[in-house]
């Protein structure tokens, strides 16, 4: 199989000062053409490795290579990379057209190239009608846009996205998630787009890297992300989790059988299909939508816990249920409201049985 | 408050009425004329004055425009040791009494063996409006968005198409307030002048000052009106453009 590797980030620390990691011993590969997400909470170094990507922070140690070609020393100008910023940085004086023309313009492109290729840009991005406005007379959304094109007229390997999102309005950014992917589509460019919206990240990426503290803790496809975490912070900033501390107390049968006080305290030991190679203290989880609420006990149910209703928020589509197990433990049930009468069952104060399938089980080592 | 305005106005508003009045002492109101707007006109001397005074503040507006916004610039983009003492420093000279200003200037044309003149007025002038124009500039950049300039290098530019393209534009407000500043202070400036300006560089408001002591008739009060229009125009213009550029910022 032919290395289609577009940008490879080797062993990249960055400090700032004497004090300050950035980022901590980052390895990374992304492929050509792939959506690629770096996930993470503010200052987890997100941003600052995307600023290594595009040359305006250079790492204290280690190799960036884009397309092949080692990166250090070469100025951001140089870079075949371009950015779209989070205050999308357009040039206030200028049109939409002359920001878009700008990248071609001072490499001394040729005129005729110039406007053909900047009529592309502002067509695949719908600005044709706005071409000759100024950006104080555009929307939020428009003025990305013009990002956007100014961006791809250059025609760069990768295009690299520093919270794109972040300063539109909950409905425009939902539909430029679905329009984002669909031109990194059209245009077949690598896209690398820092987030700290999981939604984001799961919704568009075709890979996500979660990172914190500097660290990358996990690189999967958004379903792995969601559906195997591999440690406490991963599961838990990726959608909602119900973490429970215990102990894996043996191996039986490819499966490891853990004891978590909180929860099987009335079952006994439980045994998980997951995490196989996982000893000593761990980490329970169950996602809140794979937790079933009933009345009477499900006797069938191998995990099962009695708890009682603390709260129910009630979102239209679901409804969350917090209960508290006999134990103390917080468990959080998130029930479909699929029909209209599914959510009236539960109210405050019912006792209750919670139950999932060991199957859905995560066990986390760290 | 109409006591303060009255306090504050009475003496200006009663300046420019008196360059109309038809007569030659300035004490009672003659009749309305426009006779010392001319004679102010055809006075040789005074002619010289204003024609010294442009000069002085065309040419030590330019030049301080240039020095102030060199300066104003770095101290908004670099970040050095003792740099709070430094941008002191650089207000220092808007705040040292005129006077002590005038005081140093003289010993150090003096100490240089230069002769006061011409050029002595415009070199002390140049020195008094710099900060005034580094301020200008200082106040303008502080609202500049750094990522333009990384927009411009990560697109392709090199550092001085990134200057030149945007950087400047922004600036170029900056640079005009700071300059009709420049240019108001040195064009009314006196303290400074009357110290440093030597035999044949008289200014306009040298001139009106020695008119003013021989006596005050109504061409005293007509050239000084002349010189409130052109101060406040230009004051004006200032104002208009700044508060313009600023509607810019709060827009994009």
């Amino acid at each position: 199989m032919v290395d289609n590797t577009i940008i490879s980030i080797r062993d990249v620390v960055k400090r700032f000062g004497s004090s300050v990691l950035a980022v901590n011993n980052v390895s990374l590969d992304i492929k050509q053409g792939e959506f690629f997400a770096l996930l993470g909470p503010s200052g987890c170094g997100k941003t600052t490795l995307l600023r290594i990507l595009a040359g305006f922070e250079t790492p204290s140690e280690g190799q960036v290579l884009i397309d092949g070609d080692d990166m250090e020393r070469v100025e951001p100008n140089k870079r075949p990379v371009n950015m779209v910023f989070q205050s999308y940085a357009v040039f206030p004086h200028m049109t939409v057209r002359q920001n878009v023309a700008y990248g071609l313009r001072v490499v001394g492109t040729p005129k005729p190239e110039i406007d053909q290729r900047v009529q592309e840009s502002l067509s695949l991005v719908q600005l044709e009608e706005l071409a000759d406005r100024k950006p104080d007379e555009l929307s939020g959304g428009q003025r990305q846009r013009v990002a956007l094109a100014r961006a791809l007229v250059k025609h760069p390997k990768v295009l690299l996205l520093d919270e794109p999102l972040s300063a539109l309005d909950a409905k425009l950014r939902e539909q430029m998630q679905i329009e984002l992917v669909h031109l990194q589509q059209t245009v077949g460019i690598t896209f690398v787009i820092v987030t700290h919206d999981q939604n984001e990240a799961l919704s568009m990426a075709d890979r996500v890297a979660v990172m914190n503290g500097g660290n990358v803790l996990q690189v999967a496809s958004p379903t792995e992300l969601y559906e195997y975490p591999n440690c406490r912070f991963v599961a838990d900033f990726i959608g909602k989790m119900n973490l429970f501390d215990g102990q894996v107390v043996g191996v039986k049968e490819g499966q490891v059988v853990v004891r978590a006080d909180a929860i099987t305290a009335h079952i006994g030991d439980i045994s998980v299909p997951f995490g196989d190679e996982a000893r000593g203290k761990v980490g329970i989880a169950i996602r809140p939508e794979k937790v079933k609420l009933d009345g009477e006990e499900p006797k069938d149910m191998p995990i099962r816990v009695r708890a009682k209703v603390v709260e129910v928020v009630y979102y239209g589509n679901e409804s969350h249920v917090f209960l508290q197990s006999t134990s103390g433990a917080k468990i959080t049930a998130n029930i479909k409201n699929t029909s209209r009468n599914t959510h009236a069952g539960i109210v405050k104060g019912d006792q209750l049985w919670v139950s999932w399938c060991p199957q859905d089980t995560l066990v986390l080592t760290s | 408050m109409g006591g303060t305005f009255f306090f504050l106005y009475f003496p200006i508003v009663s300046l420019i009425a008196f360059s109309f009045n038809d007569s030659k002492r300035n004490i009672t109101w003659q009749g309305f004329t426009l006779r010392y707007y001319e004679k102010a006109f055809e006075n040789s001397q005074l002619h010289d004055a204003f024609l010294n005074s442009l000069t002085v503040a065309g040419v030590s507006t330019t030049v301080s425009t240039i020095f102030g916004t060199m300066l104003g610039l770095s101290l908004y983009r670099f970040r050095f040791p003792a740099q709070g003492p430094f941008e002191g420093m650089v207000h220092l000279p808007i705040v040292i009494p005129e006077i002590c200003m005038a005081v140093a200037m003289v010993a150090f044309f003096f100490t240089v063996e230069m002769p006061l003149g011409l050029t002595t007025i415009t070199v002390s002038h140049i020195a008094f409006s710099i900060p005034f124009v580094a301020v200008v500039i200082r106040a303008r950049m502080a609202g500049f968005e750094q990522s333009l300039e990384e927009a411009s290098y990560d697109l392709g530019a090199n550092q001085w198409q990134t200057f030149w393209n945007v950087t400047f534009p922004y600036m170029k407000p900056g640079m005009v307030a700071g300059a009709l500043l420049a240019f108001t202070l040195s064009l009314d400036d006196f303290v400074i002048t009357f110290f440093t300006s030597g035999p044949g560089s008289t200014t306009f408001p040298i001139k009106i000052y020695s008119m003013v002591r021989f006596s005050v008739t109504p061409e005293v009060n007509a050239a000084s009106t002349v010189l409130i229009v052109l101060t406040l125009a230009l004051t004006a213009v200032a104002l208009v453009i700044q508060s313009r550029s600023q509607r810019k910022i709060d827009h994009g």
